[in-house]
């Protein structure tokens, strides 16, 4: 065999693809489905807290700052790994997918909920007097006035962050979620062939290079100069 | 509560764990000494690459960017650990966490930093220029040196990201801070060393995290 028949043979196995393509397939809309989950209650999660803290109540507060921090300082995958082994000997077993999820959206939530704060604090006194002085609540305010002011803002780094966090569904492959790559590894290992890795990082192609255009075309639609 | 304590903080394992998992956290902190730097430097060339006029440096550049971000880092990691043996290249794990590193921060770096790089206006070069600095000492001397001012608080969340990322490294079995820890936990059948691992990296990442929210705080305010 010539060195390129070889390369073939090995990255782009024709028997191997038609064994492995549906397993990729099945990993391809399993990491969409996590994926989807993590961004909504993860950004939901965010901007429930960030309006708990526009709040300003001084305990809650500290906890809320106290999450954030712990979830931003710690490696996504150290939670997984603490979520799916170390728990169960107190009593509390999750599935693989459960974990990934929870985690990921703890970390996506306090991303968000600092990424909204800065929003939020961003929009000038003014308005919010303004606001307040035509008879509307603190709440409607917020509401009304401020937050789609602060959205706006917020939209560039929150796409940035949420495409990053999402890219983590990857870290499920450790606790056995069926994903993308948990798929190519499987296959891989039974294959002897990393023909299936190929189709893997095909995969990803195809779900994140629309993500991350998408993610620059918004930069560039939201642009905002800092000062 | 005593079951709590039993199994995450149990001080006599945390103890006996003590001594792997500080080599595994020597191990981390090597790990970002080296991918850091490298990705620095790789991030560098990309922004002024893809700042260059000529549309042949510009667009592999952009190219070059979306590809590498579009793939999850441990996806990079267990290509090249996994996947290039297949063609005759058989990296050690601290060599292939470095390429996969390298790859994926670059692009990030590159593009916090061209993004910094735009943010000085054109008028800064044109001056530099006329008083009779090369293109390259007008670049180091003046535009780099504000763009970098301009875009701290990025480049310092992309390098705690990055701190946070050697994590994967356990994966292929580099015994850093992470895969030492769960080496104490599978032997002592305690998670309290993951624990001990998990404070040893709020203990480098807290002030950072901190540091953080006052960079952003300060240029939002």
């Amino acid at each position: 065999m010539s060195n390129w028949d070889r390369f073939v043979f090995s990255f782009f196995n024709a028997d191997v693809i038609e064994q492995y393509l549906p397993s990729i397939i099945d990993g391809f809309f399993l990491t969409c489905v996590l994926a989807l989950q993590v961004v909504v209650a993860g950004i939901a999660l965010g901007l429930i807290l960030a309006l708990i803290r526009s709040l300003k109540i001084a305990a809650v507060d500290l906890l809320i700052v106290l999450y954030a921090d712990l979830l931003r300082a710690l490696p996504p995958l150290v939670l997984i790994i603490l979520f799916y082994f170390a728990l169960p000997s107190v009593g509390i077993s999750m599935s693989g997918f459960t974990v990934v999820w929870l985690t990921l959206t703890l970390v996506l939530g306090a991303f968000a909920e600092e990424i909204f704060r800065a929003g939020i604090v961003s929009i000038d006194k003014g308005q919010w007097q303004a606001a307040r002085s035509t008879g509307l609540t603190h709440i409607q305010t917020l509401i009304s006035v401020v937050l789609p002011q602060a959205i706006r803002i917020t939209v560039p780094p929150l796409t940035n962050r949420t495409i990053a966090i999402t890219k983590n569904t990857a870290l499920g492959s450790v606790v056995g979620v069926g994903e993308i790559l948990n798929q190519a590894t499987t296959a891989q290992s039974f294959s002897g062939n990393a023909t299936p890795l190929m189709l893997g990082a095909i995969a990803y192609l195809l779900l994140f290079v629309p993500v991350v255009v998408f993610g620059r075309w918004i930069e560039t639609r939201f642009a905002w100069k800092r000062q | 509560m005593d079951v709590l304590v039993e199994n995450f903080f149990n001080l006599a394992i945390m103890r006996s764990a003590l001594p792997t998992v500080l080599t595994g956290f020597g191990m981390t902190l090597l790990l970002v000494a080296v991918v850091v730097p490298v990705g620095l430097a790789g991030g560098l060339l990309v922004a002024l690459l893809s700042g260059a006029r000529s549309r042949l440096l510009r667009w592999p550049m952009i190219a070059y960017v979306d590809f590498f971000r579009a793939f999850p880092p441990l996806v990079l990691l267990i290509f090249i650990h996994a996947g290039l043996p297949f063609a005759g290249i058989d990296l050690p794990a601290f060599a292939a966490v470095t390429l996969a590193f390298f790859l994926n921060t670059s692009c990030y770096y590159g593009e916090i930093l061209r993004a910094g790089i735009e943010s000085i206006g054109k008028g800064q070069m044109e001056a530099a220029r006329s008083t009779g600095l090369t293109k390259l000492q007008a670049m180091t001397n003046v535009i780099l040196p504000q763009a970098v001012r301009n875009v701290l608080p990025d480049l310092v969340s992309n390098t705690l990201e990055v701190v946070k990322l050697t994590s994967i490294a356990s994966v292929v079995a580099l015994p850093e801070l992470l895969y030492s820890a769960e080496m104490a936990r599978s032997i002592s059948y305690n998670a309290s060393p993951i624990i001990l691992a998990a404070g040893l990296y709020l203990l480098l990442l807290w002030p950072v995290v901190r540091l953080l929210s006052r960079l952003e705080h300060r240029l939002a305010g």
